[in-house]
């Protein structure tokens, strides 16, 4: 029989509408590290936050057995009192604090006078540095580290903590090869000093090298459980697990016939904006007339940012690298211009960058294409309700008028709105990134309709998704990104989602 | 661009005829009211309030000579209220008009009577230092993205700093008889009348007019392109009352002194501003900034350039409030404008403004200072003690915020 620390036992939670995890089971053996993978919305990151009490028992469905016995968590605080710890991607550190403040914060030091102790404060914290190899001063505030030393006060923080199963979410996503390299090297020797280690990753390879068992999840299902001790079970495994599942028939059939190239783009390099590192590196596409071209890549890949920076500078800072429309050299240099330049691009996140969501239906219609409507400066709005009239019937917005809030549609019709407001600025090139996040079956089906349509009118589109089978169901070739390079090129009836799955896990130095 | 797709603002739709406005439109009072909550909410507070101050002065309030002075009063807060409205609508704040008010009144003062220019030079050289004013602000918060709240707060203390040293420390006044006229005097006897002003009359009467026209132009439009309106009886029940209530006011300004020369200035301003933030580009690009301003960003919108250009107009309006009010104290004073930028502030946010930008209209902050302004003049009627106004004005303020967050919260949760 096994020593098992963690039990997870047919856990089901369900969100309005949606069934995040269904009877999923998980066991982490004693003082190992044990990987979790899956797919974006496989449910990973969900299964880790009932465990670690951000939904709180009795929001989900199983039991939770740690240390064989069954424990309900009602907050963090309650986990993290029985030594569960999880740091999330997003690190949660408070910038203009000292490392030292950070460890000890909801956990401070206090001397005898209810005060607090900064002698201790600091001596602990130094030994605690120590401890996970970083040499910085603990009085050093946290926005001066980079993140891989903002990583290590994190796990730091948890050691602080009398942590006994340490969770890393994505640990190693924003991470350069080196800062990597060291963390995983951490890990080892925590789990030495008998600390078990769970940690979602995206990156095959560090899984293979550094898990003692991993557990597969697809659809909100645990899909299977490996052994990796034996050093048999590849990349490749773990990618056929993690995929799979089988095309559904919901893609509209198109007839396919690319015509001339309409943008090209080369050798394109982006710079986080404020960390020293490339996330687009030396990237190059192209896109013909008629034609989908896709861009599928893990978090963290780079695509939104590529999509971005191409639309007006919209990410990232020491933008290099050249842009060809129809052939001729163009730039970039503002939104404004890459919309001159028949340019659109749909955001993944349409609340927050897409839309006026106190605003009607019309005004977000026309906001990216007003001076097509004026005069002079001046708004011809009676043409601006029936351009927006136009698109609530073409495009089969429900809304009982265009003067209805935005707010207050659905997913599906926001995405159409969002659409509409970029056919309207009549673009050559149109990038959706995610175009059918959040929004049901139904309208995802119209979504793809209308993107047939357009193509079939000769524009080009570029589509950027975590869906595998949602590009390969509606791309003509498909493009695939790791760490901010482009890893491959397939024509869809060449790509499947293992091969599309293992370049998008190709790791830099193998790339070409 | 490489499109040659023509642009869509081409043919009109000729299917529908004018005479159908006269037979579609709902009355549903649950529609038009849900559909207009916030605008028509101020609108019945504004009636409430003239009403309710009607009833406490036994009348005075509405006597013809009051109603002037009300106009004369507060003209300067409400031009303050039209550039802090849209300054609010982008998402920003003003805290500095108080003293530009200042500023340009001092330097238009030593422009005319220390300088002795014509009084047109004053007004010009005024308008040249609310520029100026407006830009240096507009600077700061685009180009350098300092928030306004800080900017302003900054530019309060410089400019009231720099109005002291304009004046050397002390007043300066009288003014000449024509700058005078600018906050002073009326336009009246231009074509007769017995005992009153014809000719108040008479532009109350043509502004009613254009209102009715203009209002039944939209509504015809808006039915040749199938979109919901209000029904016909409606629409002529909202014309009447509007136009009664403009001729009881041009009724009531013609047996006092005639029509305000300040009141023509306001009115222009109302106008223009309304158009402009409803009809042009730039009035469109605040309301989308002040919205979301990734949004807009990502839509093309030059988000820099119209935030400068709204702190441009906001230093320029300062200054028509600088030299009405100069023209209305007969003179600069260094402590001239004080607390204005609150009036307008509170003005914007009764009429409607929402705390977070992207919401809120020129006529709605017009109201706003309307109520403040009926306020504050029916308490000063009825003798009430200065620290009960404050006391009032400042619940008022904060009922209306709140009715309008309440709004927003359930509008959200019906999302």
């Amino acid at each position: 029989m096994d020593d098992n620390i963690l039990e997870m036992r047919r856990i089901t939670k369900t969100f309005p509408g949606v069934a995040a995890l269904q009877d999923v089971s998980l066991a982490v053996r004693r003082g190992e590290i044990h990987a979790i993978c899956g797919e974006n919305g496989a449910g990973k990151s969900t299964l880790m936050k009932v465990l670690s009490g951000v939904y709180p028992s009795g929001s989900y469905d199983g039991d939770i057995l740690l240390d064989g016995e069954p424990v309900h968590f009602r907050g963090i605080r309650d986990s993290e009192h029985r030594g569960v710890v999880i740091i999330h991607q997003e690190l949660a550190l408070v910038p203009y604090l000292s490392i030292a403040e950070n460890i000890f914060l909801g956990n401070e030091q206090r001397g005898p006078a209810g005060l607090i102790d900064w002698n201790r404060t600091n001596a602990e914290a130094a030994k605690l540095l120590a401890s996970v190899g970083l040499p910085e001063n603990p009085v050093t505030p946290v926005v001066q580290l980079g993140v891989g030393k903002q990583q290590l006060v994190e796990i730091a923080k948890a050691i602080s903590k009398k942590v006994r199963l340490l969770i890393l979410d994505e640990p190693t996503a924003a991470l350069n090869d080196v800062d990597s390299a060291h963390l995983l090297d951490l890990m080892r020797r925590l789990r030495d000093q008998g600390i078990t280690c769970i940690m979602i990753s995206h990156k095959l390879n560090e899984i293979t090298s550094i898990a003692d068992s991993t557990t597969v999840l697809r659809d909100g299902q645990t899909v299977e459980h490996l052994e990796m001790r034996s050093g048999e079970v590849t990349q490749e495994r773990i990618i056929r697990g993690m995929v799979g599942r089988d095309l559904e028939s919901f893609y509209p059939d198109r007839v396919s016939s690319p015509g001339e190239e309409v943008l090209r783009i080369e050798d394109w390099s982006v710079r986080h904006p404020s960390q020293d590192r490339l996330v687009v590196d030396g990237a190059s596409l192209d896109v013909r007339a008629g034609e989908v071209v896709g861009i599928a890549g893990l978090m963290g890949a780079g695509r939104t940012e590529f999509a971005m920076s191409v639309f007006g500078r919209s990410y990232g800072r020491d933008i290099t690298g050249r842009l060809f429309m129809h052939g001729k050299q163009i730039r970039t240099r503002s939104v404004a211009e890459a919309i001159r330049n028949g340019i659109a691009y749909a955001t993944e996140d349409r609340k927050r960058f897409g839309l006026n969501l106190i605003e009607d239906i019309r005004r977000n219609i026309s906001a990216a294409g007003l001076r097509r409507l004026a005069r002079f400066g001046w708004v011809h709005d009676n043409e601006e309700i029936k351009v927006a009239e136009t698109s609530r019937r073409d495009m089969n917005i429900k809304a009982p008028s265009v003067m209805s809030v935005v707010g207050k549609l659905s997913g599906g019709n926001q995405q159409k709105v969002v659409l509409s407001k970029w056919l309207f600025t009549d673009p050559d090139v149109l990038i959706l990134d995610e175009p059918t996040r959040g929004i049901d079956v139904g309208a995802k089906f119209e979504i793809y309709t209308i993107v047939n349509r357009l193509v079939a009118e000769g524009k080009a589109v570029i589509i950027i998704s975590s869906e595998l089978p949602e590009l390969l169901g509606m791309c003509d070739r498909i493009y695939t990104m790791s760490a901010g390079r482009i890893t491959g090129v397939l024509p869809v009836a060449q790509a499947t989602q293992e091969k599309l799955m293992e370049l998008m896990a190709k790791d830099k130095e193998t790339v070409g | 661009m490489t499109s040659t797709k023509p642009s869509a603002a081409g043919k009109k739709p000729t299917e529908s005829v004018p005479a159908a406005a006269l037979h579609v439109g709902t009355s549903d009072p649950r529609t038009l009211i849900m559909n207009n909550l916030r605008q028509s909410g101020i609108f019945v507070a504004l009636v409430v309030i003239v009403a309710l101050f009607a009833f406490l002065t036994d009348g005075l309030s509405l006597s013809p000579g009051n109603i002037t002075n009300i106009v004369l009063q507060y003209s300067y807060i409400l031009v303050l209220a039209i550039g802090m409205v849209i300054v609010i609508i982008g998402g920003h704040i003003d805290l500095s008009v108080g003293s530009v008010v200042a500023l340009t009144g001092a330097v238009s003062a030593v422009v005319v009577i220390r300088q002795g220019h014509p009084w047109w030079v004053g007004v010009l050289a005024a308008l040249a230092v609310g520029i100026a004013v407006g830009a240096w602000h507009g600077f700061w918060v685009a180009y350098v993205g300092i928030p306004a709240f800080i900017v302003t707060l900054a530019g309060m203390l410089l400019f009231r700093g720099l109005t002291l040293r304009v004046l050397d420390n002390i007043s300066l006044s009288p003014f000449p008889a024509e700058y005078n006229r600018i906050a002073a005097g009326f336009l009246n006897g231009l074509i007769g009348g017995d005992g009153y002003d014809a000719f108040t009359l008479l532009i109350g009467a043509i502004g009613v007019a254009g209102y009715v026209v203009s209002c039944f132009r939209t509504r015809v439009a808006r039915i040749r392109y199938q979109q919901p309106v209000e029904s016909f009886a409606l629409f002529v029940a909202r014309m009447t009352l509007v136009g009664a209530v403009v001729m009881y006011f041009a009724w009531q300004l013609a047996h006092a002194r005639g029509l305000p020369i300040v009141l023509i200035i306001l009115a222009a301003l109302v106008l223009v501003y309304g158009l402009l933030t409803r009809r042009t580009v730039f009035g469109r690009q605040v309301y989308a900034i002040g919205g979301n301003l990734s949004a807009a960003m990502l839509s093309g919108v030059k988000v820099r350039t119209v935030n400068f250009w709204i702190f441009v107009n906001m230093g320029f309006l300062s200054a028509v409030a600088g030299i009405i009010f100069s023209s209305r104290s007969n003179g600069a004073q260094p402590a001239a404008g004080n607390m204005f930028e609150l009036d307008a502030i509170a003005a914007a946010f009764i009429g409607g403004a929402a705390v977070t930008g992207g919401v809120g209209t020129v006529v709605g902050a017009m109201v706003g200072g309307l109520i403040m302004a009926v306020m504050s003049n029916g308490m000063q009627l009825m003798g009430v003690d200065q620290s009960l106004q404050s006391v009032v004005k400042g619940l008022v303020l904060l009922i209306a915020v709140a009715f309008d967050v309440y709004n927003k919260r359930r509008a959200g949760a019906s999302r």
